[in-house]
Formats: structure tokens, sequence, C-alpha cells
């Protein structure tokens, strides 16, 4: 216990110092890796904690990216109560989606998530007017202001992201050390022993899910506002591929991997579209080498061999 | 035009739509029949069979005709080939497990599609069909002189889509003969039934499973060399053909061979149909919450009737 705390706390003060030492270029990565990786967290709850594998995650990403920007955009909203619509937007989606598409199991739920998420894509497409289809409209950078801090200057949105990843990188870490997290863990490892040990699992996924598809949305809603776009493109497939690729490599059920494999990926991507525009070849690759070859991923190998206490 | 003749037209272009969904859509539900997973770079099969189609005609040039029926037979092989060999070196390893076999096949599609872009290049491409006559079609009306006959202006078809029809429903005997009838058939038929079984009575699974992964790719790439004349082959050309096959194979019953026939037809012809009279995205919408609404009702599709 004390030593997932340091661990954790330690990873925290290594991303402040970051923060004064790199040079402009991965600075800017680095936010945007930090929003990322709370997308990923986001998405672990679901798969890597409950065992539940979503193949529509980009659907809660896009509800708070869009329940962020449509309430700047129509409603004239500062960006901190937008924030807020934008978690209550996918609050509610995920809670719908949940109910729906828990009633199913296995690969029935996974093409369920696809299809609901698919839907979510279109019905943006659908509503042009007001989302600007594929195009996506600007969140103008006079709006991007909170408590007088200016949230496009680099370092402020920095530390914006830091507040976001840190605040969900120990929130996680309180859950899955919780009574709650257990149940989760048990579902995964055996759904109906937790349910013959009395344990009502079907309220635990459904908890999950909107806990899960929660966090994706703060990640949404925030990547609207510090980066200053909001756009169709989040919505589709791609977008819900990735936090499982995230999550696969770093680790499913620990509580850091998410963050190492977003790392990892964000620059074997930035690394490789420097030879060819054909970037997403690499996704493919790692997916089928992961699968194969390392199915608890880079931190699942290390608490395998070295660190059985990693949370 | 009229309403009527704009509806004959319509299911017209409904039914070729259908023809290469009934191909495409049999070929996943033939991998999830016999092996239990689902094959989500299925698109990609399609796609290739339609890039494939472009290269085998290009190169051999000469009579459209005969560029075609070379691409008829070669490009689903080849991708028959690819796949039976993506089964072995991959699938085989995860041991078919359900859910990382969709994280795989989540990979091979990336693979092949970024590869096509790398060699193929982001432009669609054309292919020549091997014959093209228009084939302007009658119309009959009551009027007060009884029944009379007329040509409306743009009612016709062309004697290529007949072609597909016709592919199709010959494929589709072709293959009702080869599970019903041949040995092979049997062997395919036990597997499905009971795989662990089948094995103890000296049925080698692996190679039927290597062989029913490139069989359902190979009817992908049919359906797609079919389509490539009346579509141009694009690198991104597998995305719909996919949602639509998992339409149908859910609507159809999880592996559920007739049930997925009865299903494509039913769906091509009213995707064709919609989409001639309503905008194309508000149906997508209908049809996509539709289909997930089935699976969270009836998991095991319209005309399933065993539990999957």
């Amino acid at each position: 216990m004390r030593k997932s705390i340091a661990l954790h706390l330690g990873l925290i003060a290594l991303l402040i110092v970051l923060q004064f030492v790199l040079p402009a270029y991965h600075h800017g990565n680095m936010a945007r890796i930090m929003v990322m990786a709370t997308y990923a967290m986001g998405y672990n709850i679901m798969f890597g904690y409950t065992g539940l594998l979503s193949l529509g995650h980009a659907m809660f990403f896009a509800a708070g990216l869009y329940g962020m920007g449509l309430s700047v955009q129509f409603l004239g909203m500062g960006v901190g109560p937008a924030f807020g619509m934008g978690l209550f937007a996918s609050l509610t989606l995920s809670l719908v989606v949940g109910l729906l598409a828990l009633r199913t199991l296995g690969v029935a739920f996974m093409i369920v998530t696809l299809m609901f998420s698919q839907t979510i894509f279109l019905v943006i497409l659908y509503f042009n007017p007001y989302t600007r289809g594929d195009e996506g409209f600007v969140i103008q950078q006079s709006v991007r202001h909170i408590f007088g801090l200016d949230l496009s200057d680099p370092t402020i949105r920095y530390f914006a992201a830091l507040v976001l990843f840190s605040t969900v990188l120990i929130g996680t870490l309180k859950l899955v050390q919780s009574n709650i997290g257990r149940v989760f863990i048990a579902i995964r490892e055996n759904e109906p022993r937790a349910k013959m040990l009395g344990y009502d699992t079907w309220r635990h996924k459904l908890l999950s899910v909107v806990l899960s598809g929660t966090v994706s949305g703060a990640a949404g809603a925030s990547y609207g506002i510090l980066f200053g776009y909001v756009g169709a493109s989040f919505a589709q497939v791609p977008y819900s591929i990735f936090p499982l690729l995230w999550v696969l490599l770093g680790g499913a059920g620990t509580v850091i991997g998410p963050f190492i494999g977003t790392l990892f990926m964000f620059y074997l991507i930035d690394l490789s579209s420097t030879v060819t525009d054909a970037y997403m070849l690499v996704v493919g690759v790692v997916l089928v080498l992961l699968t194969m070859f390392a199915r608890n991923g880079l931190i699942g190998i290390v608490r395998e061999r070295w660190a059985k206490w990693l949370p | 035009m009229e309403f009527g003749p704009h509806l004959l037209l319509a299911t017209l272009e409904g039914l070729v739509q259908a023809s290469v969904l009934t191909l495409t859509a049999l070929g996943l539900s033939l991998v999830f029949g016999v092996m239990r997973v689902v094959n989500v770079a299925h698109g990609e099969f399609y796609m290739l069979g339609a890039v494939l189609a472009w290269f085998v005609t290009s190169m051999i040039g000469g009579s459209a005709a005969i560029g075609f029926m070379a691409a008829l037979i070669i490009a689903p092989l080849l991708v028959g080939l690819l796949a039976a060999l993506a089964d072995w070196l991959v699938l085989r390893r995860i041991d078919y497990d359900p859910e990382r076999t969709i994280v795989a096949t989540i990979g091979l599609l990336y693979i092949i599609q970024q590869v096509t872009l790398m060699t193929y290049g982001p432009d669609a491409h054309p292919v020549a069909p091997p014959f093209n006559t228009r084939l302007a079609l009658p119309w009959f009306e009551f009027t007060d002189g009884g029944l009379s006959m007329y040509w409306p202006w743009g009612l016709s078809t062309t004697s290529y889509k007949l072609f597909v029809i016709a592919a199709a429903i010959v494929t589709l005997l072709a293959l009702w003969m080869l599970m019903a009838k041949s040995k092979l058939g049997l062997i395919l038929r036990a597997t499905q039934l009971d795989g662990e079984t089948a094995q103890a009575f000296g049925i080698p699974v692996e190679k039927v499973y290597a062989l029913v992964f490139g069989m359902g790719a190979a009817l992908a790439a049919l359906g797609a060399v079919l389509v490539v004349p009346i579509q141009q082959a694009h690198y991104l050309m597998g995305d719909d053909p996919l949602l639509l096959s998992f339409i149908v194979v859910i609507i159809g019953g999880l592996g559920s061979l007739r049930g997925t026939v009865v299903a494509a037809i039913l769906i091509g012809m009213s995707d064709g149909i919609i989409s001639v009279f309503f905008t194309p995205t508000l149906a997508k919408i209908l049809a996509t919450l539709l289909v997930a609404m089935v699976l969270v009702y009836r998991p095991n599709g319209l005309f399933g009737a065993k539990p999957a």
C-alpha cells in the first residue's frame, strides 16, 4: 500500500518536474498525452478491472467533447460550467448505454457498444448545422479562460492537464483498493461466483460503465477546452480502438498502465509518421503482437515478474 | 419518373446490392458459425478483392472480359490464401479466444488497410465491366384502352447488373451443395456442432479452421470483384460492407447460414430502396440503432433459434 502510493505520487511529481525541463515540442505532447491517458484510465475501469470490453468508448469521449463544445457555442457558457455539461452528457449517455448494453454478454456486448457509438457518430453528422460535422468547430481562445487563467497558454494548459490526470490517477487508485473496486475485479475473474457470494453484479457492472464513461467524457471535454477543437473524427471508430490499444499495451488492470501505454504509443506513432503517412499500420502491428505475445502489457509483465504489489 | 417505374428501378438496384451483400455476409457468418469468432478484418478482405481485381485487369489488359474473368478467379483465391495464412500465423496461436480474436483482427484490419494505402495509393480506380449493354425496361399501365406498355425515360438496367445477381445465385447454390452434399461440408458441419468431438473423430480441426477463414474471406473478395465495375476500388471501401455484414449476420442469427441469406436480401433491398427515397445518413442512423436494439433484446437474432 505504501509503495503504491509512493509510486503514483512519484509519477505526479516527475510530471511536475518535466514541465520545467521539457523542450516546447515535447511539452505540448505531454499535455496531450496526459489528457489521452485520462481517457485510457476511464476505459481501464471497465475493461481492465471489470472485464467488460467496449468497442465504442469514442461515444463517451465525444459526449464530453460535444456536451462542452455545444454549451460554449450555443448557450454562451464559460468553459467551467460547459465542462460540467460535458460531464453530465457523458454520464447520461453511459447510464443509458449501460442499461441497454449490459443485457448482452461477451462478443454481443462488444458489437452493441460499437453500434451505439456508430449511431452517435452518425447523429453528429446528421446535425451538421449545429455540429459542423467532420469539419468541426473551434473553441475561441477568448473563451478558454477559467479563474482568470488563460488555458491556451502552454504552461497553464500543462498544469490543467496534470490536475485532471492526477485526480483520475489517484481516484482510480482509491477506487481499485476500495470494496467496490474489489467487487469489480471479482466480476472480471468470475462473475457467477461473485454473484453467488451475494454481490449484485449487475449494479456493479452498471456503476463501472457509468464511472468509465464519465471519466472518458471528462477527458473529451478537457481535450476540447485545452486544445480548442471539437470535431466528429473523435467519435469515429479509431477513437474507440485507441484506448483499448493504450490499455492493452500499458497493462490492463493496472493503475499506471494506461499512462505508460499512451506515452509509448504516442511516441511510436509520432516517430513512424516521420517515415510514412500510413501510421495506423503501426497501430495494427502492435495490436496483433500484443494479443499474441504480451497479453498483460508492459506493466502487467513488470507486475508478474518483479512487483506483485502493483495495483 | 412516376412512382411505379421509380420503385422498380430502386428494387433492381436493391437486388444488385443485396446480391453482393449476401456473399460478403455469408463469409462472415460461415466464419462465425464454424469457428465461433468475429472477424473484424472481414471488410478489408472485401476491399483487397476489389483492389486485386484492379491489379489483375490492368496487368492483363486486352479485352475487358478476359481480364475480368481472370480477376474473378485470381482475386478471391489470393485473398483466401492470405486469410488462411493470417489464421495460421495469428488466430491459431491465440487459441481462437473470442475477445482476443476481435482485438487481433482489428490489428489485421489496420495492417491490410494501411499496406494497401502505401502500395495502391489513396485514389479510387475503376474496373471496366466485361459487358455493359443498356437494357431499357418497359412499364405497364392500365389506361382507357386496356393494358398498355410504354418505355419510361430512365428506366433501364445493364446486362452487367443482371450478371451480378445471377453470379450471386450460382455461388449461393454452389455453397449450399458444398455444405449439404459433400464430404467437406460434413466435416465443416461436424466442426461447427462440436469442435472437440470432431477432433476426437480424427478431423484436423486446425486445418478446417484455416480453410473456413480462407473461404469466408474469399466470399467477401468475390462479392467485391463483382461490385467493382459498378463502384470503384478504394482502400477505405471495406468499412460499409463490414458494418452491413455485421447487421445482416446479427439479424439473421449468429451462425445461421439460411438466416444470413434471408436477412441479406431483406437489408440489401431495403437499403437500396431507402437510399433512393430518403437521406442516407438518417437511414443509417435508424438501421444501426435498430440492429443494436435487436441484439440487446433478441441476442440470437430474429431467425436464430438455438442459443449461441
